[in-house]
Formats: C-alpha cells, structure tokens, sequence
C-alpha cells in the first residue's frame, strides 16, 4: 500500500467515531449491558418502546461523556438537549433514535496525533475535533438465514439503548495514515479515562470517514464521499485509500466526485456505493420533549475533571521533566495508562529511571507481544521486575539471562532471585574457575595473544567469547574482562 | 343502597357506616356499565371479574380495620390509555390489537395502592387524537345527556361514566382540552393538573410536552381525593415536577374573599360564542364575585395564534411518538406483505384510523427539513409568548375564568367532516397545555338543555386554588347534582 502523498491531490479526512460507554445499564433504561447475552434478553419495556414509557438519563454515561470531553479539550456546554432523530427500522424500536443534535454535550477539542511525516520523520499533529455528543445505540437486524430462516430477518434489542459517544473530527487529516492514528490516539484515550473498553471486535469501536479531494493549493474543498462502518484499523486505512485512488480516477478523467454514502468490502478491497446523497435523508429532528435538557454546571464538570487521571500527553512531559527520558521513551511508556503506572512503580523501587525504560521497552514489550498479553494482565510485578535488573547489576547474573526470565516471569511471576538458582543462571565470578578459563583459552589461541599484544587491543573481545563459550555464557563478563586484562598485560 | 350519582365522599360515609358493601357498588357500577353498554358507548372493556375479588378484599380489609385510604373498595374508571399489568389496553385504535401490558402506569398503580377499584376501560378518541370520542373502534360514546349528541373528547368514555353515574370518579389525559371539554359537555368537574404533576410512566403519548393524566368527579371535593391520590414526583418520568403529591382537601372551606379572577378581555366576546353559554359563563361569574372574588379584566393576547401553535406541536409529537407502532414487536400485523416497507405500509394503513393518519402526515410535514422552522419552531415561539401572556396576567389576579367550550356538546357526527371546525372547539383549552398550567372545569349551567362549563386556569401548582374556587361555587349553585335522564 503507497503511503506517499498523492502528487495531485491534497487528501481531506475527517472521522466519525461511535465508542461506547462502559456503564451497568443503557443510556435511559435500567436494562443491563451486555455482551453475549441471548437475543432480547438485556431488555427492559423502555428499550422495546412499549406504549406509555419514558426515557430517563443515565447519570454514569453523563458523567463519562464529560471525561472524555475534558480529556480531548473540549469545551462541555453547560446546556445540551436531547433530540429525535426519525426513521423507521426494525432494529429502531421507537421510530426515533434519541441522539444530540443541534446542542451536543460538547465541541471544541483536539488530539495530538503523532505522524509520520513526509520525510518517514515523526512528528505531531493536533487535530481539531468539531464536537461530542451522546446517543444510544440502535439493536441488531439478523439477515443470517442459519439464524432467521430464509427469508426472514430476526432482531435481537439487546444493543437497543445502549449509551455511546460520537466523536467528531475536523476534516484536518490528510492521509489514511493520520487516519488510522488519530484512530489509534483517540482509542488509547478512551481507555486511559475509562470512558469505554474501545474493542473493536465487540463493537465497542466504530468509525465513519468522511473523505474528498482537492488540487493542491486549492482552498475549497472538494466534494465528499462517506464510508460507513469501517470496524478496524487496518480496513481504515484500506477503505481510505482504495477510496482516495476511485476519486482521482474520477478527477483525472475530468469527471466530478458524486456525494454518496459508501461501503467498503475487505475482502475483494472495493468501494461499494451504498446510496447517493441527491436527496439527503430528512430525519426530522427535534428535541425530545420526554427529557428535559441536560444542564451541566461548572461545579459538576469539575468535580469530573478532578476525578480524572494524569493524561497521556501530560504525563510524556512530565516522564520526561521527571525521569530525563527521550521523548520516544517516554511516548511508548505513556501510550497506555497500565504500562506508564508499571514504569512507575517499578522505578519507585529500583532507582534510575533509564535502565527500568530500557528494559521494559526492549524486553518486556516484547514478552508481551509474543504472549499477545497487556501489562495488567501479566503475573510479572514492577517490584519483581527491579528485582531482576537489580541482579543484573550487581552480577548475579547476565543480561542474556535476565532476559529470558522476563518472559516467564511475565506469564507465571515469581521470585528473580529464586528463578535464577533454580534454574542455574547464576553467574560465573569464582575467579578460580574464571582464572582457569582465561589461561586455557590464552593458551589455546597463541596467535590471537601476540596480535593483542602487538596492538589489536579488539582481540579482546574475542578472548571474551570464547570464555563466555567455555562457561555456557553465564560468566560475569566484568570479572572475566578484568582477569583477562591482567593475564595479559603480564 | 345509595343514588349511582353518589359523590366519592358520600359513598365513603356509606360504605363506613356499613350501609353498603364494596362488593354492592362494584356490582352496581358493572350492571350499570353493562346495562348502558349499547346506548352510551362509553366502555372498551369491563373488569367484571377482577373488579368484584378486589371488592371483596376491600370489604375483608375494612373488616380488619387496614383500610388502605380513604378511597379503599370505591369504583372508578380509567380512560383505556394508562397500562395496567397483564391487561390490554388499545386506545380505541386497532393497531394496539392483542397488546397485553407488562408494567403499569404510575397513575393507575398509586389509585390500586390506595385501593380504588378499578371497574373499566373508558372509551376514547384514538390515542386521544379528538375532541369527540367518536374515533375509536368501539364506536362513538354518547352524552348520558342526549346520546345523540358527542361527549366531547377524547376523555369521552371517562366523562360520560361519571355522568351517567356508573363510576363516581375517573381518570382521563388531557393534551389540549380532553378532560376539561367532554367534562364541560357531560356536566361533570374535570381537573388537568400542572404539566408534570402526575406522572406520564405508562400513560400512551400523544403529545409528550403536552399530556397530563387528570381526573372526572361530580364535586371539586371528590377531584381533589383523586388527584392528591395519583399526584406527586416520579422519578421514571423525567418531566415530573419534584413537589410531592398537594394536599387540596384542607383549602376547600367555601372561602374566596380576596381571590381576584381575570377575565381575559379576548374570550368572553361575543363572536364564535354560544351566547347562551357565554350567559351561563356571565351568570356564574356573578355568583363568585357574590361569593367574595373581586373580577378584573387580563389580557391574552397571543391566544388567537394558540390554536394553530397547538395543532403543530401535538401533531409533530404525535407522528414521532406513533412511529413506534410498526408491526414489528406486538400489535397489530397485516397479513400478506411483501417486504419490510410494505409490511409498514399496510399495518399502518389497517391499524390507525383517519384521524390519526391526518396528525401523523400533518406531524411530519411540519418536522421536514425546509418547513421545520416555519412550523414547528415558530410554534414553539409563540408558545412562550403564550407562556408569557399567562405569566403577565397572573401577575394582576389568582385564576382566570372563562367558558370551557364555546358551546354545547355537539350532535355526534357533526363535525367529522369539517376537522378544522372540530379543532376549533378547543379554542379555550388548548392554551394550558401549551403554558403547562393547571386547569379545571366545573358544571355552571345549561344552554339548549346540555349542561356548560366554566373553566378555570390557575398558575402552576395552584390546583388547590381553583379547587377551592369550585368547591366555592357548588357550594353555592346545583347544576353538579342535576341528573341526565336514565338511558333508554
């Protein structure tokens, strides 16, 4: 896939993104939140829209809708209204989905989206977001006929009410590779706050694009197209793409883009076109008059903001204020809330923060990737962890066999100390056995030993490997190095 | 046994003094359903059997002396738009066929707490789309007055009950007129409280921002026992006021001296009035001001445009609120469709009546993208002006008077065929409603042998106000115990 920018066109992205609230019940019904559960069972009268009932907000989804507002800058309005948006659809009980429309809770915020830039150099880009607001969630049409039986379509409301957030964006992005990482920054927000889990296999996660082209320089924009439902990142990046090839066509052959509303099929990587917007849907919106509208004071929405955590990009300025890290260290140690705390802590008890940094960046990432594992869920301890570079350090074993303890440390935990005398990677330093080693291997390689002492100090390290060979590696490379420096230089 | 046209209250004392059992009046009030059943119309479904164990059980807890309330093995009617557990309700329309309710209405369950037994469904205007209750599936219902004339609407069913003297109290909803109008055309009280004063939880919306659930009795006294029965905050309906439940009844000692009530200078004309209802309205004014009320002219300006405004929010709330009624999860479903939009099509074609279709296209024109600002808006601009206008001229008195209805109940089937005309008649209503205010309609006379109605508008939660100022006024007149002939 070409990440180079388009020679002709400028690109314009702007997202929709529906993340869902992590609440016990739905946005205006008791009925529980669920995921999994048989069809229409985590319902409630007011979710089937029975005659008579009545919605009434949910306190907790207010209240994480004002988090990831403060979190992304945005400013929460203290009065927002509720609005029916009219259509009709079976997995739409009511005939209205209950949305903000002309009022949303919030507007105004951005993103810092780290990007690459032209050059493949990195770089920040702040991205506007237009505004947030709350809506529920509609239930689930069953076309399967496995499930339905031919012909028929089920609907299954368990999803009917639950509460979400659309996020919108400025059209600002300007690749589908800022895309998929305004994407991944705004997710790892969500999380960081505990606004939603943001898991995209569940649903929890889902993004429309808005995209259009125009000739460079040029200040209007071009007409858009948008690409519904785009459920991961990687179909993101493709749907954008295949979609920014389809207009240039367009463009080039002097045709003009049509506003449509567009899908994306990954498996044959073709843009489908699902309606055209010549008559743009009349969804007759208006406020709902069963609920009164939403007043958010500036004494509640600072007692939200007080409950909030330190922000990602908060705490990378401070790790590296505090700690003295780069900048790279510190953004990978702050991309998730978990991974930043575990930093902490595991400084707290080990002291420089630069070794703790280096371990974790190289050698606990990795044993978490290759055991598809998140920090909170390894059996590993920061303090276990300082532990282990602590034996490093002090010679009681090698790096190399750190190393491979991080990995089952991480899926079983333990003791370092003990791993190490169980499983005999203790290091090497009796300087009798080391002392040994040293003259069998001077005493095996004469040649070597008068280039040394003809100059070619390197052969040093040569003289290491092969003590190290001779030991299985767990020699205390400090004490070797000494030793064969004053054998020698004798 | 005492007269069926017995008060509330005077059932009470009977009932006390052991002169009469709940059972006997549950009985009474059933026979006398049943008997008028042909004749009035004014019931879509009797709870014969359930009506009679629970006045049996009202009978053992007076008997055990745990009388819940004092309306405890009393019968009452309720208009078939307030669900009630395990029991159909189809606001007269054929497209809630079959529909069985899980959950209460809060209104219905606190008059089940207090022990009121609950004897039947009244019959109404489809989803409460009318001032007539002659758009329901049952057919029209006919003033106990003269069954050839309408009971007004929609409450119809409700008013006419307590008229013809089968139920000494009901329930009814009110979105701009249709307790206060059937109440004046059947010659009963009918109270609309203050918007949000009883809960909506299972009442069946026809215009949200402009329902309320209110209450039918032959004195302001016995209004007062139901509405402080069914009254106060609820917190499933988040449009409920947060005042707990009045107590009215202590206020209605017959007092008014020093209460000033407004006559707005724009009602009480002459034109598009019966002039012997506007006499009757004239004459009972004349009887409070006897009474002690001293009268002062207000002003209502914005009220001309009250009508057209009503019409447009009620419509644009209705045809969202009857979206929900689709075919898909429980009532009716036409048979033989070919697809999902022509399965709506045709459920909806079968299910809903004219009435209701007209609202529903009405509804959705005024909330178009291009004509939603030239309606619906503007509508709720002139809403607050009417707000206003109230607010300004309770400022300069503490109720306003005026006729319920410009006149008399109408002949039945009159008006079906000329809408706008019928829409008319709710010329003196519709303004409550808009502003939210509580308002009460009380017999004050007959014009053309039909009974009139004053009606009474007070700011909000002044119900105990305008109560005291009917209570006053029957005190002091007899129109209230004036009985309709026995059907034929």
């Amino acid at each position: 896939m070409s990440a180079a920018p388009h020679p002709d066109y400028e690109v314009v992205i702007g997202l929709e993104v529906h993340a869902q609230l992590r609440t016990a019940s739905k946005l205006f019904s008791p009925a529980p939140v669920t995921y999994g559960a048989p069809p229409n069972h985590s319902v409630h009268p007011i979710c089937l829209a029975l005659p008579g009932v009545l919605p009434v907000l949910n306190a907790r989804a207010v209240e994480l809708a004002v988090r990831i507002a403060l979190a992304t800058h945005c400013s929460v309005h203290e009065r927002s209204v509720f609005a029916r948006k009219n259509y009709f659809y079976p997995d739409l009980p009511k005939g209205y989905q209950i949305s903000q429309y002309e009022e949303p809770l919030a507007s105004g915020g951005w993103i810092d989206v780290v990007t690459q830039d032209g050059d493949g150099s990195p770089g920040t880009r702040r991205i506007g977001l237009t505004r947030i607001h709350m809506e529920e969630d509609a239930g689930k049409s069953i076309h399967d006929p496995a499930i339905a039986g031919d012909d028929a379509t089920r609907v299954d409301l368990n999803r009917s009410g639950v509460p979400l957030i659309e996020i919108v964006s400025e059209p600002d992005l300007r690749s589908p590779a800022e895309a998929a990482a305004y994407l991944r920054t705004l997710r790892a927000i969500l999380r960081y706050v505990d606004v939603s889990d943001a898991d995209l296999e569940k649903g929890h996660f889902r993004c429309d694009a808005n995209l259009s082209l125009r000739a460079r320089g040029a200040a209007a924009l071009g007409t858009r197209t948008e690409l519904k439902n785009l459920n991961s990142f990687r179909f993101v990046e493709e749907a954008l793409e295949a979609e920014i090839e389809r207009q240039a066509e367009i463009l080039d052959g002097g045709g003009r883009v049509q506003q449509a509303t567009l899908a994306y099929d990954p498996g044959t990587r073709r843009i489908r076109v699902l309606r055209v917007k010549e008559n743009a849907d009349d969804y007759r919106y208006f406020p709902d008059p069963d609920l009164v509208p939403l007043h958010l004071d500036t004494g509640r929405v600072e007692r939200v903001r007080a409950t909030l955590p330190e922000l990602a990009d908060q705490r990378r300025v401070r790790f590296q204020e505090q700690y003295g890290l780069p900048d790279s260290d510190a953004r990978q140690l702050t991309e998730g809330r978990t991974l930043a705390d575990f930093f902490e802590a595991a400084v707290a008890e080990y002291g420089p923060p630069k070794p703790v940094a280096n371990w974790m960046l190289r050698d606990l990432l990795q044993a978490l990737r290759e055991q598809e594992r998140e920090i909170d869920s390894a059996a590993l301890t920061p303090q276990a962890f300082a532990k282990l570079i602590r034996l490093v350090d002090e010679g009681r074993t090698n790096a190399r066999s750190a190393r491979s303890l991080v990995g089952v440390l991480v899926a079983e935990g333990g003791d370092p100390e003990r791993l190490v005398r169980e499983r005999g990677l203790g290091s090497v330093s009796d300087s009798d056995v080391l002392e040994s080693a040293v003259a069998e291997v001077l005493a095996a390689h004469p040649d070597h030993v008068a280039q040394y002492r003809a100059g070619e100090r390197k052969m040093l390290n040569f003289f290491m490997g092969q003590v190290m060979r001779r030991t299985q590696g767990r020699a205390d490379a400090g004490v070797v190095r000494a030793i064969l420096e004053r054998q020698l230089d004798a | 046994m005492s007269h069926p046209l017995a008060t509330l209250a005077e059932l009470r004392r009977a009932l006390d003094r052991g002169e009469v059992s709940s059972l006997e009046l549950v009985d009474a009030a059933l026979a006398r359903a049943e008997a008028s059943a042909r004749s009035l119309g004014l019931f879509l479904g009797l709870r014969s059997e359930a009506a009679r164990d629970e006045a049996a059980a009202a009978d053992a807890r007076r008997a055990r002396g745990a009388l819940r309330s004092p309306l405890d093995g009393l019968p009452v009617a309720i208009k078939d738009n307030m669900l009630r557990q395990g029991e159909p309700t189809t606001c007269g329309s054929r497209i809630l066929e079959g529909f069985v309710s899980p959950y209460t209405a809060t209104a219905v369950a606190k008059l089940v707490e207090a022990g009121a037994i609950e004897i039947g469904r009244t019959n109404m205007d489809e989803f409460a789309m009318g001032s007539s209750t002659e758009h329901s599936t049952l057919g029209p219902a006919r003033n106990p007055w003269h069954p050839e004339r309408s009971t007004g609407g929609s409450s119809g069913g409700s008013a006419g009950a307590v008229a013809a003297g089968i139920v000494p109290g009901a329930l009814g909803s009110d979105t701009g007129g249709s307790i206060r109008q059937p109440a004046g055309f059947c010659g009963v009280v009918g109270l609309k409280p203050t918007y949000g004063r009883v809960s909506r939880w299972g009442l069946v919306a026809f215009a949200s921002s402009l329902d309320q659930i209110g209450v039918f009795a032959r004195t302001a006294a016995d209004a007062a026992w139901l509405f402080e029965a069914i009254a106060g905050h609820d917190p499933r309906d988040s449009t409920s006021l947060p005042e707990p439940s009045p107590r009215c009844s202590p206020d209605l000692d017959g007092d008014v001296s020093g209460l000033v009530l407004g006559l707005p200078r724009e009602y009480l004309v002459e034109e598009g009035v019966d002039p012997r209802v506007l006499a009757a309205v004239r004459a009972a004014v004349s009887e409070l001001e006897a009474a002690g009320a001293k009268l002062r002219e207000v002003s209502l300006p914005h009220t001309r445009f009250a009508i057209a405004s009503y019409y447009l929010i009620a419509t644009a709330e209705a045809s969202s609120n009857l979206a929900r009624y689709d075919g898909v999860r429980y009532g009716h479903r036409a048979a033989g469709a070919q697809g999902l939009t022509d399965m709506y099509h045709r459920t909806r074609s079968e299910g809903f009546g004219a009435e209701v279709k007209r609202r529903i296209l009405l509804g959705t024109y005024v909330l178009s993208a291009g004509y939603y600002d030239a309606y619906y808006r503007k509508a709720q601009q002139v809403r607050t002006l009417v707000r206003r206008d109230f607010e300004e001229a309770f400022r300069g008195c503490d109720a306003i008077v005026t006729p319920t209805s410009p006149e008399v109940a109408f002949p039945i089937g009159s008006r079906t065929e000329d809408p706008l005309r019928m829409y008319l008649s709710d010329v003196y209503t519709v303004s409550a409603n808009l502003a939210g205010l509580p308002g009460v309609s009380i017999p004050c006379g007959f014009a053309h042998d039909l009974p009139v109605g004053l009606q009474l508008l007070g700011p909000p939660l002044e119900e105990a106000r305008l109560l005291r100022l009917a209570d006053a006024y029957q005190r002091r007149s007899d129109f209230h115990l004036q009985r309709p002939p026995e059907p034929a």
